[in-house]
C-alpha cells in the first residue's frame, strides 16, 4: 500500500533522512516514533508531497508518487493529512470544513458524505458550529473527518494528539484507532510520544538521526530492542555489566540470566565470536523496571535511593551492593522509606545484551 | 501558486511605484546643480535647517513628555476617569495636525473667540502669540503625541508585574521603580513612537504652511508653484530624503529591539491607586491634554462649520466631497489591491530577494508627500515628453491626470495597506495552505475560498486606513491634481491660507468625521489585544 524505498533527503549539506525504508500493508497503521529533529516529520511530509526527496522512491498503491526529480503534487496523491494544529478553516463551519475537499462530487453525495463522516467521529450535533467553538478534542475529530471525507488511499497524521491534555490524549488515541480500523484505513502516524505510538499503531519505526533504527511491533520494540538507542528511547531501564557464561547464560550482579540470549547479531549486539568465546566476555544487559520483582524472602538486598509515587505503584531507584543502580516497579502498598533495604529477585523473560 | 503570474512579475512593478520616485529624487542629492546649490545654500537652506531643527527638537520633546506621562498614568495608575481617558487620548489621531493648527490659530486670532474672551473678560490685551515657532511646536505635539502614547503604553503593559515586584522586593518604591526599571525598559518602545512622530513632523506640510513656518516641505512647494523650478524642488526634496532615511533606519533598528524587549505576556501589575491631590493632578493633566488636543478643536470646528453652513454650503461642496470620495475610494482600492499582491507574492515565495523587494515597495510611508509628488512628477514629465515626440501630440498626456495622483498615493500609502494585510496573512498558518492543497484546492480557488475570506477583517482595515489617509493628504493632492480639481483637504488649505477659519471648518469637519473611523478601528483592535 505504502512503500518507501531507500528514501533520502537533505537541506543543503545537512542530511535529514539518510536511508528510510518501510512498507505498510493495506489497513495497517504505522507510526514513526522518535525525538524531535530525527526526521520523522520530514518523512511524513515527503509522503504527503510537501517536500522533495533527493534519493529513493515512494510508492502508494503501486503508483510512483516520488523519485528524484519527480514529485506528484499533493493534491493528486489522494492522501489525507491531519495536521498537528488541525489547520481547520476558521471561516467555515464544521460541516463546510468536512465538505471542503468534496467539490468534485454532486451536491447530494457531498451532503451525504459530510453527514456520514460527522457521524463516524460523533459530531453530528456540531455540524453548524464554528471551529473556535469546539474543544481541542472535537477540533481534532473534525480534522480527522475532513481528511477522511474524500476517501484518501492513505491517511497521514502529524503529531495528532500533541495539542491535547494528557488524559484526553489516551482516550482519543484509542478512539482514532477504532475509527481507522473500522474503516480499514491505511495510516501513517508521526509522534514523539511512545504511549501514543503504542496505543494507535500496529507497527512502529523508531527513528534517530535520519535513520529507522528498528521497524517492529510495539511489543518487540520494548522487549527486544535492536540497539542501545531503541532500548533507551522506548521504555525505562538501565544497563548492567555482565559476563557471558555460555551461549545461553549471562551472569550479572543479580544472578545468572538464562534462555533468550539473542541469536541474530548486528554491530551493537553480541558478536557471534563473543557468544562462542570463553566465559569472561563482558556485555551489558538491559534491565527493565518490570524485570525486578520485590520479594521480601529474597537474599538479594538493595538499598532504596529514590522513590517516585505513580499511583498504582512506586518506581524505586535501587542501589546494588556494587554501587550499580536499577529501577523497580513495586505495587504501591509496599511503601518503603528511602535508605531502607529491600529484597529483590530477577524476573527477566527477554534477555537483551549489548557488547560493553 | 497563482498560475501565469510569477511572484516577481507581480512584486517588482509594484515596488517600482515607490522606488522610482525615491531614486529620481535621491539622484539629485548625488548630482547637485552647482549654481542652484549655491543659491539654495546661501538664501534658503540656513533658514530651513534652523527651522527644521527647532521643530524636530521641540515636537520631539513635546510628544515624549505628553506621550510617556499619559501612557504611564493610564497603564500603571488608577484614578477617576482612567478607563475613559485610556481610549479617549487616542482620539486626536482623527484630526489632521493642520486642522488642529488652524483651529488654534483662529481661536487666538485678534478677532478670534478665545482672544476676544481673554480681552473682554480678563483684560488680557495680548493673547499667547500662537503664530510663532512655539505655537507650531505646541500644536504639532498635541496632534502627534498619540504615536508615543501608543507605543509607550504597549511597552509599559508588556512589562508585566514581575520586574516591578522584583524592584520592590529589592527595596525600591513604585515611584523609583518607574525611573529605574519601567522607564528604561520601555525606552525602545518610546523611541520607536518618537521616531514615527518625528517622521510625521518632517513630512508635515499643512500645519507649517498654515503657520507660515518655512520648512523643507513648504520650500519644495514654493519652489515648484511660485518659482516654477522643478530642479530646485527636487534638490530640496533630496535633502529631506536624507533626513527621512536617517529616521527610518533608526526606527527599524528600534523596532527590532522593541520586539526583543516584548517578552511573553505576564500578569499585569496591580495599578497604583492615586488618591486625593494626586488623583486630581492626574485627572487635570490628562483632561487638559484631551481638552486641548481634541475637545476644543473638534468642538470649535463644529461651531464654525454650523455657522458657515448656511452661506457657504452649495453645489461646489458636493464637488469637493465627490472628488475626495472618488480619490480616496479609488486610491484605497488600488493601494489595497497592490498591497495584497505584494503581501501574497511574499507569502508564496518567501525568498530573501523577494522579501527585500516587497519591503522597498512598502517604504513610501516614511516619505513626505511633497517629496513623492516631485519624484512622481519628474518621470511623468519625461514620459510625456517622450510621448509628445513619438506621436507628435499637442500637449501633455499624463501630467495633471488622476492617474499620476493615484500613483503618488500608492507610493505614499502602500505601507498603510500592506501592514494589516501582511499581519493578516501571517496569522494564516502554513498548515492551512497545505490543508487546502491536499484537499485539492489550489491557486486562485485557494485565494478565493480560503485566503480572502480569512482576510476579510484585514482587507477592511487596509481599505479604511488608506481611505482616510488619502482624504487627509495635502501636498500630493495640491501638487499633482488636475487643474481646478479641488478636494475637501485642498479647500481647507485654501481657506486657511486666507484666514477664513469658519469656511475652512466646513470641509475640515467632514475630514475629521472620516478620521474617526480608523481611530475607532485602532481602539477596537487594541481593546482585543488587551493593550488598552
Amino acid at each position: 500500500m505504502l512503500l518507501l524505498e531507500n528514501v533520502a533527503q537533505s537541506y543543503g549539506p545537512k542530511a535529514v533522512l539518510k536511508d528510510i525504508q518501510f512498507t505498510l500493508k493495506p489497513g495497517q497503521i504505522g507510526c514513526l516514533l522518535g525525538p524531535s529533529g530525527c526526521g520523522k516529520t520530514t518523512a511524513l511530509r515527503l509522503v504527503a508531497g510537501f517536500e522533495q526527496l533527493s534519493a529513493g522512491a515512494i510508492y502508494i498503491d503501486g503508483q510512483t508518487v516520488a523519485r528524484p526529480g519527480f514529485s506528484l503534487p499533493p493534491e493528486q496523491r489522494r492522501v489525507g493529512l491531519v495536521f498537528q494544529d488541525y489547520a481547520l478553516f476558521p471561516h467555515l463551519s464544521v460541516a463546510a470544513n468536512v465538505d471542503f475537499g468534496l467539490s468534485h462530487l454532486p451536491r447530494r453525495d457531498r451532503d451525504y458524505r459530510v453527514h456520514e463522516m460527522l457521524e463516524l467521529v460523533g459530531l453530528e450535533a456540531e455540524a453548524k458550529a464554528w471551529p473556535h467553538q469546539l474543544s481541542g478534542g472535537q477540533q481534532q475529530r473534525v480534522a480527522l473527518a475532513r481528511a477522511l471525507a474524500p476517501r484518501p488511499r492513505l491517511l497521514l497524521l502529524d503529531e495528532p494528539f500533541s495539542n491535547l491534555d494528557v488524559e484526553l490524549r489516551e482516550k482519543l488515541s484509542l478512539e482514532v484507532r477504532d475509527i481507522l480500523k473500522h474503516e480499514a484505513i491505511t495510516a501513517l502516524l508521526v509522534t514523539h510520544d511512545q504511549h501514543e505510538a503504542f496505543a494507535v499503531a500496529d507497527v512502529v519505526g523508531v527513528m534517530n538521526q535520519g535513520l529507522i533504527q528498528q521497524w517492529d511491533t510495539p511489543y518487540r520494540l520494548y522487549h527486544e530492542p535492536a540497539n542501545r538507542f531503541v532500548a533507551d528511547f522506548v521504555g525505562q531501564g538501565v544497563l548492567l555489566t555482565g559476563e557471558v557464561l555460555n551461549e545461553h547464560q549471562v551472569e550479572i550482579e543479580l544472578g545468572v540470566l538464562e534462555g533468550h540470549l539473542p541469536t541474530q547479531c548486528n554491530a551493537e549486539k553480541i558478536e557471534p565470536e563473543c557468544l562462542n568465546c570463553e566465559r569472561g566476555c563482558r556485555v551489558e544487559v538491559l534491565i527493565r523496571p518490570d524485570d525486578i520483582i520485590h520479594d521480601d524472602s529474597s537474599l538479594l538486598m538493595a538499598e532504596i535511593e529514590r522513590k517516585a509515587f505513580r499511583g498504582a505503584e512506586f518506581l524505586y531507584t535501587l542501589r546494588l551492593p556494587s554501587g550499580a543502580r536499577v529501577l523497580a516497579l513495586v505495587p504501591s502498598h509496599h511503601n518503603h522509606a528511602i535508605g531502607e533495604r529491600i529484597g529483590i529477585t530477577l524476573g527477566v523473560d527477554h534477555v537483551v545484551a549489548f557488547t560493553a | 501558486m497563482i498560475p501565469v503570474l510569477s511572484p516577481w512579475l507581480l512584486a517588482l512593478p509594484i515596488a517600482l511605484i515607490t522606488v522610482l520616485p525615491v531614486a529620481v529624487v535621491a539622484a539629485h542629492l548625488l548630482h547637485p546643480d552647482p549654481a542652484l546649490w549655491a543659491h539654495l545654500s546661501e538664501h534658503v537652506l540656513p533658514e530651513l535647517l534652523v527651522n527644521t531643527a527647532w521643530l524636530l527638537a521641540g515636537v520631539g520633546a513635546g510628544v515624549t513628555l505628553l506621550g510617556v506621562s499619559l501612557a504611564w498614568l493610564t497603564a500603571a495608575c488608577e484614578f477617576p476617569g482612567r478607563r475613559f481617558f485610556t481610549w479617549a487620548l487616542l482620539l486626536p489621531l482623527a484630526l489632521p495636525a493642520y486642522v488642529t493648527g488652524f483651529v488654534w490659530l483662529g481661536l487666538l486670532d485678534f478677532t478670534g473667540p478665545l482672544a476676544t474672551w481673554l480681552r473682554e473678560v480678563w483684560g488680557i490685551q495680548t493673547p499667547p502669540p500662537i503664530r510663532s515657532r512655539a505655537g507650531v511646536i505646541v500644536v504639532m505635539a498635541l496632534a502627534l503625541y498619540p504615536y508615543v502614547y501608543l507605543t509607550a503604553r504597549a511597552a509599559f503593559l508588556g512589562q508585566g508585574r514581575r520586574l516591578m515586584e522584583a524592584a520592590q522586593s529589592l527595596g525600591q518604591s513604585r515611584w523609583s521603580g518607574f525611573w529605574r526599571v519601567a522607564l528604561p525598559m520601555a525606552r525602545p518602545g518610546i523611541v520607536a513612537g518618537l521616531l514615527l512622530a518625528l517622521m510625521e513632523t518632517l513630512a508635515d506640510f499643512g500645519t507649517v504652511s498654515v503657520f507660515n513656518y518655512n520648512t523643507f516641505t513648504t520650500a519644495i512647494y514654493k519652489a515648484w508653484f511660485s518659482l516654477f523650478s522643478l530642479p530646485a524642488a527636487a534638490q530640496l526634496a533630496s535633502i529631506l530624503i536624507g533626513f527621512v532615511f536617517l529616521a527610518a533606519v533608526l526606527e527599524s533598528a528600534m523596532r527590532a529591539r522593541r520586539s526583543y524587549a516584548a517578552s511573553t505576556r505576564t500578569a499585569q501589575a496591580a495599578r497604583i491607586r492615586l488618591g486625593g491631590w494626586r488623583a486630581g493632578l492626574a485627572l487635570g493633566w490628562t483632561g487638559a491634554v484631551f481638552l486641548l488636543a481634541f475637545v476644543i478643536p473638534m468642538g470649535q470646528i463644529g461651531l464654525w462649520a454650523a455657522a458657515a453652513f448656511e452661506q457657504d454650503f452649495d453645489a461646489r461642496y458636493l464637488d469637493f466631497a465627490w472628488h475626495s470620495l472618488l480619490l480616496s475610494g479609488l486610491g484605497a482600492l488600488l493601494v489595497t489591491a497592490l498591497a495584497l499582491a505584494l503581501a501574497y507574492s511574499q507569502r508564496l515565495h518567501p525568498t530573501p530577494a523577494l522579501r527585500a523587494t516587497v519591503r522597498l515597495g512598502a517604504l513610501g510611508y516614511a516619505l513626505p508627500g511633497a517629496v513623492l509628488a516631485v519624484g512622481v512628477f519628474i518621470p511623468v514629465a519625461w514620459a510625456d515628453n517622450w510621448l509628445i515626440d513619438a506621436f507628435h501630440l499637442d500637449g501633455q498626456v499624463l501630467a495633471g491626470t488622476l492617474l499620476v495622483m493615484l500613483l503618488a498615493y500608492c507610493a505614499r500609502f502602500m505601507a498603510v495597506g500592506f501592514g494589516p494585510l501582511e499581519s493578516g496573512l501571517a496569522r494564516i498558518t502554513r498548515s492551512v495552505d497545505e490543508a487546502a492543497r491536499i484537499l485539492g484546492v489550489t491557486g486562485w480557488r485557494r485565494l478565493t475560498r480560503v485566503h480572502l475570506p480569512m482576510l476579510r477583517v484585514s482587507l477592511f482595515t487596509a481599505l479604511a486606513l488608506t481611505f482616510v489617509d488619502i482624504m487627509k493628504e495635502l501636498p500630493i493632492t495640491l501638487m499633482t491634481r488636475p487643474f481646478g480639481w479641488d478636494t475637501l483637504a485642498v479647500r481647507v488649505f485654501e481657506m486657511t491660507a486666507e484666514g477664513e477659519w469658519e469656511r475652512a471648518a466646513l470641509p475640515a469637519a467632514a475630514i475629521a468625521l472620516a478620521g474617526l473611523l480608523p481611530v475607532y478601528l485602532l481602539i477596537r483592535h487594541s481593546d482585543r489585544e488587551k493593550t488598552l
